[in-house]
């Protein structure tokens, strides 16, 4: 379980985070939300050591963060970055996800049959079973970031944060990802843009602005046009189909 | 067998079983030192066979370290000297060379002063890489570079203050890089500190891995980034040191030895080390071949031999393998 509390981060000249708090919950998906600029990512980087906040506490199963090693970071929480692009190394889906079990290896270590296996379920939990041997080069957008999971799950630690999972890709993909992070029913931090996506799979949503979680809660409590709009300076009208809640954003009136 | 042919080879040739031989009956007593001509024995003994290891370790150390360094920069273009590191080394050589400075140091003073230099050139680069006690690529990029050319700088003044023309081109030879000063007394030691350092890069070999991958996923993994970046430059230095102070500055194998085993052996460090450390030391040996035997009896400096002879087969090698996959 990971806590922050009165998170204040200040990179350069520029207020990033101001006095944020954010907690994962038990099996559940916590979506963090907020205009470009309000300081998502920049969070998320705070809960595993990426960026070291000026002040505030992040706790991982009540020890400060920045009293362990990136070891013991990294066997409690694990990340889909936005940097896991694999663009500057030829690598093949299989070497990939292996080494995520580098947190259970010491340097001197060679992977065990156990890495291995933890490999082929991780493949096989993201549907990805065929393509262990396959370039990461050759993959869909929506393959390769279920491949960035499928390294996450074979890493096992007990918290997931996703740094925009969906970014470029189609709309199709977009939910595949974001189901498949629900049905893993791992604790989860997930920052998303789309605010349909976020009231469709996430259990919790932190809506952040400036840099602080102004509003936290279900996402019917959250998701309500007159705590958006003020966030976001634009109109949002909220339709439902019986099932759901969708958005629409604009100058609504003609 | 690369190793037992090179040695062979040269102004005076000597045929392979001679050479086994030779080398058996110093390392092991074997064969009947009367059935080969003592010049040859000499030649083989004194001259050839410490060269040959020489070049080797210093090509396999070049290897590992190019390799090393184009992961921690997450640059393929990244090589040895891009830290600055050989112009500091030939800096010291130089005021070694042509104001005998560190004449106290005794006989391997120019070695020496050499290997102080890179350590000198890497504490400066460190210096102006940190920032919060962590190195980003492209600070040290830029810093190695800033710091390469200052040091070059110093280097052409110490040439043009010194008014001497024979110390000039002593420099210049220097610079250029050879084998030809290699000798029983300071193998050992060159073999002792590149082979720790490239065992050292082999123990990190998944943490370079993961870097290549990015920061973000190194640090997802429990790697820090900072951290690893800076032990992994220090090991690289030394390495540097070591190979500049023993023979000079031989260029583009440290480039070549990686490019060419990537492309071979795949990008997984586990296999890529010991891949770049095997190319790095072939093309060294028999750069150090041709440089002895083209220009027969006269030597060619081997970083000439290195840059006119490998760049093409780099270039080429690497045209023909894109275009097959």
């Amino acid at each position: 379980m990971i806590t922050a509390t009165g998170i204040e981060l200040r990179l350069g000249a520029v207020d990033v985070l101001s006095g944020a708090q954010l907690s994962t919950r038990s099996g559940q998906v916590v979506g963090l939300i907020g205009p470009n600029g309000s300081g998502k990512s920049s969070l998320l980087r705070c809960l595993y050591g990426m960026l070291r906040p000026n002040r505030g506490a992040v706790l991982i199963d009540d020890a400060a963060i920045g009293s362990m090693s990136q070891r013991s970071i990294a066997r409690a929480v694990t990340v889909v970055t936005q940097d896991a692009s694999a663009d500057g190394i030829d690598i093949t889906v299989g070497e990939f996800v292996l080494l995520g079990r580098h947190v259970h290896r010491g340097d001197h270590q060679g992977f065990t049959d156990d890495d291995r296996k933890a490999v082929l379920d991780g493949l096989e939990m993201v549907d990805m079973s065929g393509f262990a041997d396959r370039s990461i080069h050759h993959l869909s957008g929506g393959e390769r970031q279920r491949v960035m999971i499928a390294r996450c799950i074979a890493q096992q630690s007990p918290v997931i944060l996703l740094d925009e999972p969906t970014n470029h890709l189609d709309v199709r993909y977009r939910h595949e990802v974001l189901a498949l992070v629900r049905h893993l029913q791992i604790d989860s931090i997930v920052v998303l843009h789309d605010l349909n996506l976020a009231s469709r799979y996430c259990d919790h949503l932190a809506l952040l602005d400036h840099g602080r979680v102004v509003h936290q809660g279900r996402p019917d409590d959250v998701l309500r046009s007159e705590l958006l709009e003020p966030v976001y300076g634009i109109e949002v009208r909220r339709l439902a189909d019986g099932h759901h809640s969708h958005f629409a954003f604009g100058p609504l009136s003609p | 067998m690369s190793v037992v042919v090179a040695i062979g080879l040269g102004p005076v040739g000597v045929a392979p079983p001679t050479v086994l031989k030779i080398i058996g009956h110093h390392m092991m007593g074997l064969f009947d030192a009367e059935s080969w001509a003592r010049t040859d024995d000499a030649i083989i003994w004194q001259v050839r066979l410490p060269r040959v290891l020489l070049g080797a370790i210093v090509g396999a150390a070049l290897g590992v370290v190019g390799v090393t360094l184009q992961a921690l920069v997450r640059n393929p273009l990244a090589e040895p000297y891009i830290l600055g590191v050989s112009s500091g080394a030939s800096a010291g050589a130089a005021a070694a060379i042509l104001f005998g400075v560190g004449s106290w140091l005794g006989r391997e003073s120019v070695s020496l002063m050499a290997f102080f230099g890179a350590l000198g050139a890497l504490a400066l680069v460190l210096a102006l890489a940190r920032s919060s006690g962590r190195i980003t690529p492209s600070r040290m990029l830029v810093a190695g570079v800033a710091v390469a050319y200052l040091l070059s700088a110093v280097t052409s003044l110490l040439i043009l203050f010194a008014h001497s023309e024979y110390g000039a081109r002593a420099v210049m030879f220097w610079l250029l890089g050879s084998l030809a000063n290699a000798d029983w007394s300071t193998l050992p030691i060159g073999y002792l500190g590149m082979g720790a350092g490239m065992i050292l890069v082999f123990w990190w070999r998944r943490r370079l891995d993961l870097l290549a991958l990015g920061d973000e996923t190194a640090m997802a993994s429990g790697v820090d980034p900072g951290r690893t970046r800076l032990q992994l430059v220090v090991v690289v230095a030394m390495c540097v040191g070591f190979a500049v102070s023993l023979s000079g500055g031989i260029g583009f194998v440290g480039l070549a030895a990686p490019h060419i085993a990537r492309r071979i052996i795949g990008p997984i460090h586990r296999h890529l080390i010991p891949a770049s450390a095997a190319f790095g030391a072939l093309m060294l040996v028999w750069a150090d071949v041709a440089a002895r035997m083209v220009l027969q009896p006269r030597e060619l400096p081997i970083g000439v031999v290195t840059g006119v002879l490998g760049a093409p087969v780099l270039v080429a090698l690497v045209r023909k393998l894109s275009h097959n996959s």
